[in-house]
């Protein structure tokens, strides 16, 4: 049976692209993020998963709102990189694995997610800025990815308790693959950051820190949450969190915390957690 | 209360992005949508109103773009990310739309936070 071998949530934001382009990991601004990374890296490159299911959304690279899927997956071999509105990043295409996407997809949607299956995705900062933080592109992307594009900017959004329950049927879709198959499942997005109005800007760096104990824990406290509470108490983009859950779901109830890192330099709170399953 | 949103808790200096603000804003965010190449965003910039022309923008909107007025566009149904493609052909990148959005200039909003070499 294929096998789950870790969770990572991290936050996904935009100007960490940016300062990767540039060289700046090692800078007073940056090294608090980039170095926290390092052991992360480190550890993904040691149980080398076959694939990693990566969870984020779109932020008007690929999807709009003419036609906007609740849950996408990608299905294909690889996926190039778009151009967000800003140029395209000078990153090398993600490599996919089609037969594994197929799987999980007939298998989410035979277990009631009616997932959007996409044969064509370009990838933007929401799953770039986690690739450059957690795996080295060099000479090439170090193993095979599983886009998953959730709405998280047109409400009516996917609900958390919606969203952990994916994370369980990834779960069951992998426990029934192929023999000695090893997953990596990312939650992105978040932490606390608010872009849209007068109240811009808005970081609560102690929600943040609160978000990622009860991660740790049994998560109830996220599962059940609204999107009115998310958004009052960590603001409107906040709300990207709920992807975590689809991470946090797709692990044992018990899990052991290995890395954990959280820095709020500017206008989003940039939050690092990784697990494994309890044995 | 709907099962997630709460309309009597409103958030303030806040806009959510739901159904109706979509529909409301739909020819300024497919403006938006657009910018996704050097060519397009070289148009926009050389000749606003002939590009503008293209997506069916109300005369109300297109007021919005030429007076740079981005808390408007959010308030009228622009998505924060489809604006802000718009906004950095102007030269707004997103803590300057942000700046402008809380009513203050960029270098004010700097000060406010916590490490602004982090930009």
């Amino acid at each position: 049976m294929g096998k789950i071998v870790a969770g990572i949530g991290t936050s996904h934001v935009p100007s960490i692209g940016v300062a990767y382009d540039k060289g700046e990991q090692k800078t007073d601004a940056w090294s608090p993020l980039f170095s926290a990374y390092e052991p992360v890296q480190e550890w993904l490159a040691e149980i080398k998963p076959d694939v990693a299911i990566i969870a984020y959304n779109d932020h008007g690279c690929d999807f709009f709102f003419d036609k906007y899927p609740t849950f996408a997956i990608g299905a294909a071999d690889e996926y190039p990189i778009g151009d967000e509105g800003f140029g395209k990043r000078p990153l090398p295409p993600v490599p996919g694995d089609s037969t594994f996407s197929w799987h999980l997809c007939e298998q989410l949607i035979y277990n009631e997610f009616d997932i959007t299956v996409c044969q064509e995705l370009k990838m933007e900062h929401g799953f770039l800025v986690p690739m450059n933080l957690c795996f080295d592109k060099e000479p090439n992307w170090p193993i095979k990815y599983v886009p998953l594009a959730v709405n998280v900017i047109q409400h009516p959004l996917p609900t958390a308790a919606r969203c952990y329950k994916l994370g369980k049927a990834i779960r069951n879709a992998v426990e029934i693959y192929d023999d000695d198959f090893t997953v990596a499942i990312f939650g992105t997005g978040g932490m606390s950051h608010q872009l849209s109005g007068e109240r811009f800007g808005y970081l609560n760096s102690e929600f943040d820190e609160w978000f990622l104990d009860q991660l740790e824990g049994d998560a109830d406290a996220l599962i059940n949450m609204t999107h009115q509470e998310l958004m009052e108490r960590a603001g409107i983009e906040a709300v990207e969190l709920i992807m975590w859950l689809i991470m946090r779901g797709a692990m044992s109830e018990k899990v052991n915390r290995l890395h954990r890192n959280y820095y709020g330099p500017m206008t989003t709170g940039m939050g690092l957690i990784t697990m494994e399953d309890a044995i | 209360m709907t099962n997630q949103l709460d309309p009597d808790r409103k958030i303030e200096g806040s806009y959510i992005f739901t159904g109706p603000m979509s529909q409301k804003g739909y020819a300024l965010n497919k403006l938006g949508a657009s910018l996704m190449s050097d060519e397009a965003r070289a148009a926009f910039k050389k000749d606003e109103e002939s590009y503008m022309a293209q997506f069916g923008l109300s005369e109300e909107q297109k007021q919005l773009i030429r007076d740079r007025n981005w808390i408007g566009c959010v308030q009228g149904g622009s998505n924060i990310y489809f604006l802000y493609k718009i906004t950095t052909v102007f030269g707004d990148s997103l803590y300057k739309l942000g700046a402008k959005q809380a009513g203050m200039t960029y270098e004010e909003f700097l000060k406010t936070r916590n490490v602004s070499g982090a930009t």
